[in-house]
């Protein structure tokens, strides 16, 4: 079978996994709801465009026609309203933005760990992490009002602004891409970015921007259980907008990283040869390293730094669907979206709740010095 | 972009779907042309002035010492370093013209090592071959994998094509990385020590089907470190030495004793192989002669095995060296046929016929010294005229059959020292 073809299996099964997961994952919680009616309150929910409504309205002196989609729901399933709003009021947004942020991490993991050549790489090696950590982290500590009003012509004095919680993700983003941007600024001469410059300039900011972190820890005084609950990871405070937004932001990253995911099969042979092969292996390497960036930084804006979920993902994906990417890299996202939405549920599940972050290191840590002591680590 | 590789565009729109058809290059393009090509790492440099081409239906050999910059010239031809002077041009287009893309489907090659820190088939490893022929979302055509097989079947890879590249010998990997090579179906192909992990037998089978392949109409560019393979399967040679190309030419031209000699500072003695008829070298230790070389005039008197490695290690050393009477087919008439130095021989089983000895008697009288090898003018020493040669000798220097090499060396140079001392 052709790797796409096999692509396509494995990402159906997996989709099929992760579709079970999340089922399975909002029937569990403090009340106890039957899957079939998860099944069901998420269908209930659905909406498809039914047509096409015009309507007028006068704003000052002006009659405006104004052109809306009108939506219908196609299934009116019985359910307890309770439960329905238990499902798709709390439960959902989290554990899509679990299933979201999962996907992003083992995406940009798997190419980190074949552009790095290293199974041991994972998407904070180029600071994306710290980055965040270090933008979210000097939000919470000096939050500055991110609202203003916006005089527009004809609609009049518009508020424009954000949230807190939305202030520091845009910090978190932020602080990622710049951290990733002076990375990748550091380890280029000349209009080449050798790798091993890359991974060492990732180490010095990811140190620097540690020191940056702690320091701010010290000047935190109240602030400083959040900055902490932060740092651990967390979904809990997840919102339809939030995943709204990352549902935007992920996916064509993602397509990005698939459309070069043969370029990457050849990278692993090393840059020369690739090269020699016929890949333009600079620009594919920065095209590479963006949207690695991008989508880290659009998972841990909202959720936080979530440890291992982009090591160890990638890495159980690939004993089981073998090195090439174009299977490799989907299998793993989707995995990794089932990974965390279980992981997470496990952290709500109990009577206190645990940031994620933890259950991530707890399942993630073992594995890595299981792997550390088996055959899986060839050479670093 | 010049006017001409426009045209070239122009005339070939759909070069997508015919990788292979170039009726618009000349077909006296050469496929490799490296012209005053000059590279440095930083401010030290590596080669200057490299200057050949490679033709189609050639394999030539890229020789010279370790650092000569070898491996540098073939990354040129590559691509992946930049000259600081000079250009490469493959079939008429300068490299730094073409894509990457366009680079890998008209050279391919063969690097000496390969690090994969993954678990790819080796199939999957040769499959890779095929990126420069396909778009990026292109599956593998019945070319592609027509392609692909004839690769591995030519390489001998086949018996071990669904293992893990992780599991194969260093010698398995080798022929892997050739079959990825040969899968690019490229006119040209570059090789780096294509040989140096392989066991004698897959040596000779890998440079056998190179040969082929040149044989076929493609052209080959193969840095080799063993100078007899090198003479037994290339066309020409390019060696270079002191950051420059020392000589080109047929293996027989270039492969000289004084050329190997500067370029390698090895002391080399180049003899023809009975079993190929082409060159092979045997280098000697340079540093054993010691400085200064001081060339002489060196007759030898003896016969067989020992009077003919006598030759070629004083030969080696740069002295000018005769020997005789010889018996016509004695190994020492043979090895100063190699070293070009002057052997009179006499039919065997016969008397030496006066005037051989009296040419003998001359050459020794002219020598700087004689050197003896074994029992030759001794008691039961076969042909009598070696006592008539060693009288006619100012200084004689005897040795055993079973002398080592300094010895030899040592004894020769000093005897000129013990004369001098004596006047």
């Amino acid at each position: 079978m052709s790797a796409w073809g096999r692509s396509v299996g494995w990402s159906a099964a997996l989709a099929a996994v992760l579709a079970l997961v999340v089922v399975a994952s909002a029937a569990i919680g403090p009340i106890r709801i039957p899957p079939a009616e998860v099944v069901k309150a998420v269908l209930n929910a659905l909406v498809v465009p039914a047509g096409i409504e015009t309507t007028s309205h006068g704003i000052g002196p002006l009659t405006l026609p104004s052109v809306d989609l009108a939506y219908r729901s196609p299934f009116a399933f019985p359910v307890d309203r309770v439960h329905q709003q238990i499902v798709v009021g709390v439960r959902l947004p989290r554990i899509l933005m679990a299933a979201l942020v999962g996907f992003a991490l083992a995406a940009a993991g798997t190419v980190m760990q074949g552009f790095f050549r290293n199974p041991m790489a994972d998407p904070s090696i180029i600071g994306v992490s710290s980055g965040a950590a270090a933008g979210a982290v000097a939000f919470i500590v000096f939050p500055v009002a991110l609202s203003t009003k916006l005089a527009l012509p004809v609609v009049g004095a518009v508020d424009v602004g954000v949230s807190h919680g939305a202030g520091v993700s845009l910090f978190a983003f932020v602080g990622a891409l710049a951290a990733a941007f002076g990375v990748y600024a550091i380890a280029t001469r000349h209009g080449r970015t050798p790798v091993a410059t890359l991974l060492l300039a990732g180490v010095a900011i990811q140190t620097f921007l540690g020191a940056v972190i702690s320091y701010l820890q010290l000047q935190a005084g109240e602030s400083l259980r959040r900055i902490v609950a932060w740092l651990m990871g967390h979904l809990s405070g997840a919102a339809w907008s939030d995943v709204a937004v990352t549902a935007v932001v992920v996916p064509p990253l993602f397509a990005v990283l698939l459309v070069y995911a043969r370029d990457l099969n050849v990278m692993l042979l090393g840059e020369e040869e690739a090269q020699g092969l016929g890949i333009a292996v600079e620009r594919t390497k920065r095209i590479l390293l963006a949207a690695s960036a991008l989508i880290t930084a659009a998972g841990v804006a909202f959720a936080g730094v979530i440890g291992f979920v982009g090591l160890i993902v990638p890495h159980m994906l690939r004993l089981v669907v073998g090195p090439d990417h174009r299977v490799l890299l989907p299998s793993a996202a989707l995995a990794g979206g089932s990974f965390l939405v279980a992981a997470d549920t496990v952290a709500r599940a109990g009577s206190t709740e645990l940031p994620v972050g933890i259950v991530t290191a707890a399942v993630g840590a073992p594995f890595f010095v299981y792997l550390l002591v088996t055959r899986e680590v060839h050479e670093l | 972009m010049t006017a001409e590789s426009s045209v070239v565009d122009d005339s070939e729109p759909s070069t997508v779907d015919e990788p292979e058809s170039r009726s618009a290059v000349d077909d006296e393009t050469p496929p490799i042309e490296v012209s005053d090509l000059s590279v440095s790492f930083g401010d030290v440099p590596v080669v200057s002035g490299v200057d050949f081409r490679v033709e189609r239906g050639s394999l030539t050999g890229l020789v010279g010492p370790n650092g000569a910059g070898k491996t540098t010239v073939l990354r040129a031809i590559k691509g992946t370093l930049s000259p600081d002077a000079g250009e490469v041009q493959l079939d008429g287009d300068p490299t730094d013209s073409l894509s990457a893309r366009e680079a890998g489907r008209r050279v391919a090659s063969v690097p000496q090592e390969t690090s994969l820190a993954f678990d790819f088939r080796v199939r999957q490893i040769v499959e890779m071959g095929r990126t420069p022929h396909l778009g990026r979302f292109d599956g593998h055509g019945p070319d592609d994998e027509r392609a692909v097989r004839e690769a591995i079947e030519a390489a001998g890879v086949a018996r071990f094509a669904d293992r893990a590249i992780t599991e194969v010998s260093g010698g398995e990997r080798q022929r892997v990385l050739l079959a990825r090579a040969l899968a690019q179906e490229t006119p040209s192909l570059l090789l780096d020590e294509p040989t140096a992990s392989l066991d004698v037998n897959h040596a000779v089978r890998t440079l056998e089907l190179v040969r082929d392949l040149v044989d076929d109409g493609r052209a080959a560019l193969a840095a080799i470190h063993d100078l007899d393979m090198a003479a037994r399967y290339c066309d020409r040679i390019v060696l270079l030495a002191n950051g420059g190309v020392r000589a080109v030419g047929p293996p027989a031209e270039v492969l000289t004793a004084d050329a190997l000699r500067d370029a390698f500072d090895a002391e080399a003695f180049v003899g023809e192989s009975p079993a190929t008829g082409t060159p092979t070298v045997t280098a000697f230790d340079g540093t054993a002669g010691k400085d200064p070389p001081n060339p002489r005039r060196v007759h030898v008197v003896g016969s067989g095995r020992p009077a003919g490695r006598a030759v070629a290690r004083l030969a080696a050393a740069g002295h000018a060296v005769s020997v005789g009477v010889v018996p016509e087919g004695d190994a020492a008439a043979g090895v100063a046929a190699d070293a070009d130095a002057r052997a009179v021989t006499a039919p065997p089983f016969a008397a030496v016929p006066p005037e051989r000895r009296d040419e003998a008697v001359a050459l020794a009288r002219e020598a700087d010294v004689t050197v003896a090898v074994g029992k030759a003018g001794r008691a039961g020493d076969e042909l009598g005229s070696n006592k008539a040669v060693l009288d006619a000798s100012d200084r004689i220097v005897r040795v055993d059959d079973t002398v080592r090499d300094d010895d030899l060396l040592d004894a020769v140079r000093e005897s000129d020292e013990a004369d001098a001392s004596g006047r």
